[in-house]
């Protein structure tokens, strides 16, 4: 009734090739963007940054980055979590070893580092395809939790590779409270969705999903597989390389190789096959859903024993914890193998024709 | 001379081992298509079951003989792993059909946490032992070929000898017998094995089944030499090369693979390993699997991969 794009005509190309084309869909970003700028940062405490809103935006442009990737480009990667520790690690270097280096440079150069590293360790992904270049990709995230764990020069001879980064300040903008943190994040997530948003509706985009749909096809007409896919390699990795850069920086302040074991891969791989492949939201859905999950089952598990008059042990809620998430995921891969984002897209047809059925 | 032949005849030995597990991922991966990364996780819970029985079953019975709780643990560890790979298939797999390989990846990888959970919220999150009377004791062999003669761990070589057992029954039981028959006929097409009355389900049940025997086999193997402990699920990591390297619809690949990988893995590890600080076996067995890809897409033994527009 109010979500209906009847009697909107478009006089012209470019009103008709926007991002949102329809005003609804305008606004409402907007309205949740500007919700989250200004909103947010006044209602909720210094817990729910912490343990929730921070994690949720960096693990959402890692995610944006893998699902370029993965979504777009059809290369599936079980690596994602090597690219955010380079992404991290090279970041501390260049912020310790150049000296006046600002800290958005560090950050920014990292995901370039991340970048590189992702177009020689996507240099397999010319020959080799799907699963087998899933496990390929498991190469990438064993070396660098090696190299980081025992080359000496990469964490600036730190025992067991932990390191740490004072508050870092942008622009004379000395970011310190959680806050702060989140509002920096938000702001570098809200750019980057907007690259990405605008890069898979772009040209290089179209070459992704046609390589992803049909790679022989779309090299019969005309597509450069070598080039296609490097980029996506690139790019993926640039995000996801920020995001590790972020995640050290900033949400952490001192880290060490386990931060970006192979769980994380793994975890990064989730948010994008549970919040919908090859959907820009799908990425937010996702990691909303994979932040969140495992916070909320660690608060409830303890007072669901408590009904049945149960004394929960720790070590017994964590086991009970990855139990239900595993089993949750595959649940909803059943359910909706194709994600969030296609229970959302379906709900907004729906939300279309109400209040009739068709 | 000797002590090479001493590493050469370690990397065989734990190659096999990893031959064990990569079965596992074989077996399924032919006849459903599905990667199965909960392999490790069943490999954790078999021996989890194996090593909690063990020790349960002569308190429930009152009896004194290790080597009859050692069969009723297995037998018991058998039956659950058959619970397992039918509640897998009933409940996930059959919902699962015709999807894409990613979405089936990451369904076993939901089945993997779910498996790890299960496995430490019955069996308990300890060190467990399994003692089923391997033989610790290392031999000296071919002292009058070389001087000194070369270290052999016995438990090496029993657990060599029970994978090549093992390997020589599932390829009998995929070519002689009806059943396996079947199974190959579900391999090699979905449609034509249904329309001519080979009931899916049932299949995919009885490969989950074989897969967790050879996961129940890998898991008592490697438990009595590391203990039952969350860990042994990592095992399953360090077979993934051995499945790409020998293309994952060969049972030899899985073999050739895993000998190829457990020597080039001990020959890194003491000969390149100084140099560079050490601890390379893991990332070196996948980029040698990597390698390998280079040159042949789908591993050594792998179906040649065929693309039509």
């Amino acid at each position: 009734m109010f979500y209906r794009e009847n009697g909107q005509f478009k006089t012209s190309y470019k009103s008709d090739q926007q991002i949102f084309p329809i005003p609804q869909d305008r606004w409402a970003i907007v309205a949740i963007v500007a919700l989250a700028f200004f909103a947010v940062p006044m209602m909720v405490d210094e817990y729910l940054f912490r343990a929730i809103l921070i994690p949720f935006l960096i693990l959402s442009l890692a995610a944006l980055g893998v699902n370029i990737l993965v979504g777009y480009c059809g290369q599936i990667t079980l690596g994602a979590g090597a690219f955010m520790a380079v992404g991290a690690y090279a970041a501390y270097n260049f912020l310790i070893r150049v000296s006046g280096m600002p800290a958005l440079g560090a950050i920014l150069l990292g995901g370039l580092t991340a970048a590189a590293v992702g177009i020689v360790f996507g240099i397999p992904s010319l020959r080799v395809r799907g699963l087998y270049l899933a496990v390929a990709t498991l190469a990438a995230q064993f070396f660098w939790d090696w190299a980081f764990l025992r080359v000496k020069w990469f964490t600036n001879d730190a025992s067991s590779g932990s390191v740490s980064v004072a508050d870092i300040s942008v622009f004379g903008w000395t970011i310190d409270s959680p806050s702060d943190k989140y509002l920096f994040c938000l702001g570098i997530l809200v750019i980057f969705s907007l690259m990405a948003k605008n890069m898979v509706r772009g040209s290089i985009g179209r070459q992704w999903m046609a390589i992803r749909d049909m790679d022989v096809a779309a090299t019969v007409i005309g597509i450069r597989p070598m080039y296609a896919k490097l980029t996506a390699f690139a790019v993926s990795s640039f995000y996801v390389g920020v995001a590790g850069a972020l995640w050290g920086f900033v949400h952490l302040g001192s880290w060490e190789p386990a931060a970006f074991s192979i769980d994380r891969s793994f975890q990064l791989l989730f948010m994008v096959i549970i919040g919908g492949m090859g959907a820009i939201a799908g990425s937010f859905f996702g990691a909303a859903f994979i932040v969140i999950l495992p916070i909320f089952l660690n608060q409830l598990l303890p007072v669901i024993g408590g009904w049945f008059g149960l004394e929960v042990s720790i070590a017994l809620v964590s086991h009970v914890e990855i139990m239900i998430f595993g089993a949750l995921i595959a649940f909803f891969l059943i359910v909706e193998p194709h994600g969030i984002a296609r229970l959302w897209s379906t709900g907004r047809e729906k939300l279309r024709l109400w209040p009739f059925p068709h | 001379m000797s002590f090479f032949l001493e590493t050469l005849i370690g990397g065989l030995m734990s190659g096999m081992l990893y031959s064990l597990v990569a079965l596992g991922f074989v077996l399924i991966y032919k006849a459903s298509g599905v990667f199965n990364f909960a392999q490790g996780a069943m490999v954790l819970f078999a021996a989890l079951s194996m090593a909690r029985f063990s020790e349960w079953i002569p308190q429930w019975l009152g009896m004194d003989n290790l080597f009859m709780a050692n069969v009723l643990a297995f037998a018991v560890s058998v039956a659950v792993m058959f619970i397992v790979a039918w509640l897998i298939e009933r409940l996930v797999l059959r919902h699962l059909v015709n999807q894409e390989g990613a979405t089936l990846l990451m369904a076993t990888l939901g089945i993997a946490y779910f498996l790890d959970g299960v496995g430490q919220t019955i069996f308990g999150s300890d060190i467990y032992k399994i003692d089923v009377g391997m033989p610790k004791e290392p031999v000296m062999m071919l002292e009058n070929v070389f001087e000194g003669g070369i270290l052999i761990n016995k438990e090496d070589f029993v657990a060599a000898f029970i994978s090549a057992m093992l390997v020589l029954a599932l390829t009998i039981f995929f070519q002689k017998t009806a059943t396996g028959r079947a199974l190959r006929a579900v391999a090699d097409d979905h449609q034509a094995a249904q329309s001519i009355g080979i009931p899916l389900n049932r299949i995919w049940v009885i490969v989950w089944c074989v897969a967790g025997i050879t996961a129940l086999v890998a898991g008592v193997i490697w438990g009595s030499k590391l203990g039952a402990q969350f860990s042994l699920s990592t095992v399953a990591l360090r077979a993934l090369p051995v499945v790409i390297l020998g293309g994952l619809t060969s049972v030899p690949g899985a073999i050739i693979g895993g000998l190829i990988i457990g020597v080039g893995e001990k020959l890194s590890e003491v000969y390149l390993g100084p140099y560079v600080g050490g601890g390379i076996e893991i990332w070196f067995a996948y980029m040698l699997a990597l390698m390998f890809l280079l040159f042949r897409p789908q591993g050594l033994f792998g179906e040649k991969i065929i693309d039509r527009v």
